[in-house]
C-alpha cells in the first residue's frame, strides 16, 4: 500500500474505520449470548423438573436458541461486509 | 490494494470456476465453487439414495432397514410440526433440504469450500420457504383479500410491521445458516494462519518444497472443528428445516391439518 500519496492516506483510514466497526458491530454479540444462556438454563431447571420430557424440551430450545442467535448473526454479516466488501473504499474520490 | 481481503486465514469467497459471456437476458453468468459442489453433492445423494432404495424386499436387508428409518423419521417430524395431511407432500422437500444442507455443510471436512458458507445457497432456501409460506397463506387463508387481511391483524396499525416481517422471514433464515457456517469457516481459517505463525515463531516447523506445515497446527483445529463443522452444520441444518416447517405450518389452520 502507498502510503505518500494522498489518496493512500485516505485509503488507510477508511480501512481502519471499518476494521473499527467491524469490531464494534460484534458487541451484539452480547445479546444472544445472555439470551441463550438463559434460556438454557431455563431448559435445565424444565427437565430437572420433568425429565421425561428431555427431548421435547431440548428441541424447542434449540429452536428459540437460533431464533435469539438471529441479532448477533445480523451484526456477524455486518462485520463480515466491513472486513470482505469494504463498501466505503469505492466512495473515496481522488 | 496489495493486501488483499483473503489476506488473512485464507478467508475468501467462493471463486469462480468459468463464467457465461453475453447470455441474452442475464449477461454474465458465473459458474462458482457453490455451484459445482452443489452439482457434486446432488449426484452423490441421488446415487446414496438410488443404492439405498434399490433391490427392496418384504423382508428388508440392512440397507432397507437404514432407508426405512430415516423416512420413517422425517415422516414423524412432519407430522409432528404441520400434520398428518401434509406428510406426503412436504416430508420430500424437508428430507431434501435436510439431507442438502448437511452435506452442504460438512462438505468441508474433506477440504472442499462449504456450499452453506455461500449467502446465495442459503438464500435461494429461504426464498422457496418464503413462496410455500405465501402459497399456504392463499390457499388456507382465504385467497388474495384474506392474504391482505391477514396482515390487519391483530389491529389494522400493524399492517406495514407485518409485511416487513414477512420479507424478513426468508432474509433471516438465510443469513442464518449463512453466518452459522461462514463464522465457523472464518474462525477455523484464523486459528488455522495463528497457530502457523506461532510454529514459525517457535521454528517448529517442515517445508516440502512450497508447503511448510507448523506443527502445532496438527490436531489442535480438529478439536474446534468438531465444533465449529459438525456440530454447527448438523445444527443448523436441522434448525432449518424445523424453521421451514413451522413457518408453513403456522398458516394452515388446525382443522385443516
Amino acid at each position: 500500500m502507498n502510503f505518500t500519496n494522498e489518496l493512500g492516506f485516505f485509503q488507510s483510514i477508511v480501512l481502519a474505520g471499518s476494521a473499527m466497526g467491524a469490531g464494534l458491530a460484534m458487541i451484539a454479540g452480547i445479546g444472544p449470548g445472555i439470551g441463550e444462556g438463559y434460556a438454557v438454563g431455563k431448559a435445565c431447571e424444565a427437565i430437572a423438573r420433568q425429565p421425561e420430557s428431555q427431548g421435547d424440551v431440548t428441541r424447542t430450545m434449540f429452536i428459540g436458541c437460533a431464533v435469539a442467535e438471529t441479532t448477533g448473526i445480523y451484526s456477524f454479516v455486518v462485520a463480515l461486509i466491513l472486513l470482505f466488501g469494504n463498501p466505503f473504499i469505492g466512495q473515496i474520490t481522488g | 490494494m496489495g493486501t488483499g481481503p483473503g489476506a488473512f486465514g485464507g478467508v475468501n469467497g467462493p471463486s469462480i470456476i468459468f463464467q457465461f459471456d453475453n447470455v441474452p437476458l442475464f449477461g454474465t453468468i458465473y459458474i462458482t465453487e457453490t455451484l459445482v459442489i452443489g452439482w457434486i453433492i446432488v449426484a452423490a445423494l441421488s446415487a446414496l439414495v438410488l443404492w439405498l432404495t434399490h433391490g427392496m424386499k418384504r423382508i428388508p436387508t440392512k440397507k432397507q432397514v437404514i432407508a426405512e428409518m430415516l423416512v420413517t423419521t422425517v415422516n414423524n417430524m412432519v407430522r409432528d410440526n404441520m400434520g398428518p395431511r401434509f406428510v406426503k407432500g412436504y416430508a420430500p422437500y424437508i428430507a431434501t433440504l435436510f439431507s442438502f444442507s448437511i452435506v452442504g455443510s460438512l462438505v468441508s471436512l474433506l477440504g472442499l469450500r462449504s456450499m452453506t458458507a455461500d449467502v446465495n445457497a442459503t438464500l435461494a432456501w429461504g426464498l422457496i420457504c418464503f413462496v410455500m409460506i405465501t402459497y399456504s397463506k392463499f390457499k388456507y387463508g382465504g385467497g388474495l383479500k384474506g392474504y391482505i387481511k391477514g396482515f390487519a391483524e391483530p389491529l389494522p396499525v400493524m399492517f406495514p410491521m407485518n409485511v416487513l416481517s414477512e420479507f424478513v422471514t426468508p432474509i433471516s433464515m438465510g443469513f442464518r445458516h449463512f453466518g452459522n457456517i461462514a463464522g465457523g469457516m472464518v474462525i477455523t481459517g484464523l486459528i488455522y494462519w495463528a497457530l502457523a505463525n506461532l510454529s514459525h515463531a517457535l521454528h517448529l516447523y517442515f517445508t516440502v518444497g512450497e508447503f511448510s506445515l507448523g506443527v502445532l497446527q496438527v490436531g489442535i483445529p480438529a478439536v474446534l472443528s468438531v465444533y465449529f463443522d459438525l456440530f454447527s452444520g448438523f445444527m443448523q441444518a436441522f434448525i432449518f428445516s424445523m424453521l421451514t416447517m413451522a413457518n408453513v405450518g403456522n398458516c394452515i389452520p388446525d382443522d385443516k391439518r
